[in-house]
């Protein structure tokens, strides 16, 4: 076996050394009547030229990339260029444990305060941690960072906008600790963002905070402004949750619209869609919250001949100092995936960001210009979206027609109906750069025939 | 070499274009987004712009600051700093298996059938009667499994209060428990640093939800009461959590099903060979007995007739993580089990505790040993007797490029060295490691101050910790001009 380096004359040698003569010796003190049990499943090993015929059948198995997608819904697919693929790929990167040794590990460290810089620059915030898991633990991180940080407030307010599975993850979180309350917020029927005169009646003196979405989940940007006066009116901090980050060089950045703590998903920054992950968390906020931050933190210091080199910082947080009195539970954290982020925004840097994050726009609302004539789709909210809106299907059920666009090898979109009662109509359908005019152009038409 | 690169910031001239990219083919005036909320490049003026061949030196300079297991030996007890085969890395990054989570579940059986089979094989492993694949990482494991536990018991009528965990556990334990909504409460492990019944007992209430476990533990050593606590355990009304951190040292040996365990976790980026990745991403799978199965978190997937099915929505525990978890990792660790195969399973374990043994064996005259039950894939040793600490000589193997060994933890061993070779090093690293730290703790008899000042040769030599706490500089800042 390739990966095993002892040769049997090493093995005997070794054994020689301990004194004995089975390795099987040194599990004595398991059970005995229970070690070496038969395995029923695993296959006899697999070499590795076999192994790449097994797993190219598996992949043949998978048509999505046959595909013309349009599937958006927190998972996006974006350009990656090769240089990410490249430099990510370096052993050097991939195969180092989280930096406890700073003097071996100043490449990961130094590579994740730049990405923390970039990361603060883009959400226009003080600070930023050097990732979490995902989006909707993220989220559900930053909604305890808020009862932490408001200490005798106990309710947390959601927008119901907010990605349905966000939701239901913080839920999960929030669940068994008793002390905490969930209080939704709901949204406009008619422009999808949130209800400002709910979100008045609901914040209250117990309040610690909301989180609400922008773009929200039906693609929607809220006015963060707005949002963040009311809550800080009640003394409750304002979180803007933000599922697709290539929205951030095009928007207004949440830092200067009044928000306090910025957390979402980061993919669409050089990860590939991989079916759902592994996918990078990511959490800036304003300098007051970095004490009560979740996670790694990467910060700058010097070594004793006064060079400048970087370390983990802030740590008394952390679960390996405070145990169960520390600010989360993470341990491992995304850092590869936030190491591919920071490449990625390096890469394509101030001019490239800008332009792409235009054209995912700008794709978006080319659609929503020419599909406007056709009776027998709606676009629901035609305002101020980023990347994604919500069709409506007006002439048939949405299985039927999404079930017809893709026999053309067109996959439309999320449809909203997994999600919401409400939305038994609607498909959420997303534009990237990756689209080209013709790609639209194909699905305008395609869904012009089916009239 | 090794030269310290600068900030990217200030490698960065107005100008300068990394990237090329289709031009939009749309016109700005149909831009649908009032004013209010567009972006003008606020706070963007200083973001990086670099060429293409700056950006491939920027971080190649950086990746060469690094140690990795790829460039040397790694022996981060608790870590499992095996070797990452790179056939795993080029599997997972095939194009086909990059599918949006949300496609249509027949245009994705590969995936499934992927994660489908990992559960099977892992259920071999360990002997539990399902798996979940969604959690992230082994602390996320933890929190998955120790709600599932709560959910389990709060179905029977009563959650419980408290959670069990040895003095010797790691702190993603306690913290886990803590979010899990929990009270933790430490107990003892006894003089030859595992837990015994009789203290287990002289804990256990009606309160009691559970004990969080590690085994074998963080001394390297075989809970070898574990059976019998499971029954006290039971007796009690109350479940035993495993923490499978370390199954390296027995996977294929004794299966934790079988030895009375509820619920537990694995780190495929442990003992499953996926690469760590400077902190993650990792992911740990958590497995529990049938009686737990209807509490396992969403999605769910099964085989029916031909076809792979994930129930997605509104199960047991609910959500722990967007969609299917991190599904490449588990790509990388299908790859591994396949390419280790049943007959060499058992063998990564017997390597890895062999070399662990074999340190020991080598240094135990040396250092002094805390504990003396039989060591499975880990040892510990500990700074008494030393006229130097466990930090001095770490920083000192740094010169020998040699990674050190987990600092100060377990807890309960004082100037704790914890020691984990794993399997896929050879006798020669081993004998060269054992050399050296006999050359330094040479060093630290006749020349202490030579080990308090190390390392030398690294490219930035010990850093101030405490200074980077104090005055917190997390991010690039303009220097004023």
């Amino acid at each position: 076996m390739r990966y095993f380096p002892l040769t049997d004359s090493d093995r005997e040698e070794m054994r020689k050394c301990l004194g004995i003569k089975d390795t099987r010796e040194l599990f004595s003190d398991i059970p005995q009547d229970k070690a070496y049990y038969p395995l029923d499943h695993i296959p006899p090993a697999v070499p590795e030229d076999r192994l790449l015929e097994t797993f190219k059948e598996i992949a043949k198995k998978n048509k999505f990339s046959e595909y013309l997608s349009f599937l958006g819904g927190g998972a996006y697919r974006h350009f990656i260029p090769e240089v990410v693929n490249h430099l990510s790929g370096k052993g050097e990167f991939v195969t180092p444990y989280t930096p406890y040794q700073p003097e071996v590990s100043q490449g990961s460290l130094q590579a994740m305060f730049e990405y923390q810089t970039m990361m603060a620059m883009l959400t226009g915030m003080d600070v930023s941690n050097a990732s979490l898991y995902d989006g909707g633990t993220a989220a559900a991180e930053a909604a305890l960072l808020v009862a932490r940080k408001a200490r005798k407030k106990n309710t947390i307010l959601i927008a119901r906008n907010l990605h349905p599975e966000y939701i239901e993850i913080i839920e999960t979180y929030l669940r068994d600790l008793v002390e905490l309350k969930i209080q939704y917020v709901d949204f406009e029927r008619t422009t999808g963002t949130v209800n400002l005169e709910d979100l008045n009646k609901k914040v209250c003196d117990d309040c610690a905070g909301l989180l609400f979405q922008s773009p929200n989940f039906f693609g929607g940007v809220e006015d963060s402004q707005k949002i963040s006066d009311i809550l800080h009116g009640k003394d409750a901090l304002s979180v803007q949750v933000v599922a697709e980050a290539m929205s951030l060089p095009f928007l207004k950045p949440a830092g200067q619209m009044g928000v306090d703590i910025v957390v979402g998903e980061a993919q669409s920054f050089g990860l590939p869609l991989g079916y759902g992950g592994p996918y990078l968390g990511f959490m800036t906020a304003k300098k007051d919250f970095v004490r009560q931050m979740p996670g790694r933190i990467v910060g700058e210091t010097l070594d004793v001949e006064g060079k400048r080199g970087y370390v983990l910082t802030l740590s008394t947080r952390e679960q390996h100092i405070k145990r169960e009195k520390a600010t989360s539970n993470i341990c491992s954290n995304e850092a590869w995936c936030a190491l591919r982020a920071g490449m990625y925004l390096a890469t394509m840097g101030k001019t490239g960001l800008l332009k792409i994050a235009k054209s995912n726009h700008l794709n978006a609302a080319y659609f929503v210009k020419e599909i406007k004539k056709f009776p027998h789709v709606t676009v629901k909210y035609p305002k101020n979206f980023f990347n994604e809106i919500v069709l409506e299907i007006n002439n048939m059920t949405v299985d039927d027609f999404t079930a017809k666009l893709e026999a053309k090898g067109i996959l439309l979109g999320v449809p909203l109906k997994w999600f919401h009662k409400d939305y038994e109509k609607a498909v959420l359908v997303n534009f990237t750069e990756v689209h080209k005019k013709k790609d639209i152009d194909r699905l305008i038409n395609a869904i012009g025939e089916l009239k | 070499m090794n030269k310290l690169p600068e900030l990217i910031f200030n490698e960065s001239k107005e100008g300068k274009i990394g990237y090329s990219f289709s031009e939009t083919e749309f016109p700005d005036d149909i831009i649908s987004l009032d004013d209010q909320y567009r972006r003008d490049g606020q706070n963007l003026e200083d973001f990086p712009q670099l060429s293409e061949v700056e950006i491939v030196r920027h971080y190649t300079n950086l990746s060469h600051l690094n140690h990795s297991v790829d460039s040397g030996f790694y022996p981060l007890g608790s870590c499992t700093m095996k070797y990452n085969p790179k056939i795993n890395e080029a599997i997972a990054g095939w194009e086909e298996f990059s599918a949006h989570p949300y496609a249509p579940l027949k245009l994705v059986q590969g995936n499934l059938e992927i994660m489908n089979t990992l559960e099977k094989w892992l259920k071999d492993v360990t002997g539990m009667a399902g798996f979940t694949l969604t959690p992230a990482a082994g602390a996320h494991g933890e929190f998955t499994g120790i709600k599932i536990i709560r959910a389990h018991l709060a179905a029977k009528g009563n959650p419980r209060k408290i959670i069990l965990i040895p003095d010797s556990a790691h702190g993603t334990n306690p913290a886990s428990a803590h979010f899990s909504g929990y009270e933790v409460k430490e107990i003892p492990s006894n003089e030859n640093g595992i837990l015994d019944v009789a203290s287990l007992e002289a804990h256990l209430n009606e309160d009691v939800a559970a004990l969080m476990m590690t085994n074998p533990n963080t001394l390297g050593v075989f809970e070898r009461n574990i059976v019998e606590i499971s029954q006290a355990l039971h007796k009690n009304g109350s479940l035993l959590y495993m923490d499978g951190a370390n199954m390296n040292a027995f996977m294929g040996i004794v299966k934790p099903g079988d030895l009375g365990v509820d619920v537990l976790h694995l780190n495929l980026h442990k003992t499953f060979s996926t690469p760590h990745g400077g902190g993650g991403p990792g992911s740990g799978p958590v497995g529990v007995t049938e009686e737990l199965l209807p509490h396992l978190p969403v999605p769910v997937i099964s085989k029916q007739g031909d076809l792979y099915h994930a129930a997605y929505f509104n199960k047991g525990l609910g959500r722990v993580k967007n969609f299917y978890g991190n599904f490449l990792i588990m790509v990388r660790a299908l790859v591994y089990l396949m390419s280790i195969g049943k007959e060499n399973l058992r063998k990564v374990a017997e390597d890895a505790v062999l070399n662990a043994n074999y340190i020991r064996k080598n240094l135990e005259n040396d250092l002094d040993l805390p504990y003396k039950f039989k060591s499975l894939h880990e040892v510990v040793f500990s700074d008494k007797g030393l006229n130097v600490k466990t930090l001095d000589i770490a920083k000192r193997l740094l010169d020998f490029g040699i990674h050190p060994f987990t600092v100060y933890f377990p807890l309960i061993v004082h100037g704790a060295m914890m020691i984990e070779p794993t399997e896929t090093e050879s006798k020669e690293t081993l004998d060269i490691f054992i050399r050296t730290m006999k050359t330094i703790l040479k060093e630290a008899a006749e020349d202490p101050a030579k080990l308090q000042n190390a390392p030398y040769s690294t490219p930035v030599r010990r850093l101030d910790e405490v200074l980077a706490a104090r005055q917190l500089a997390l991010k690039w800042e303009k220097k004023q001009e």
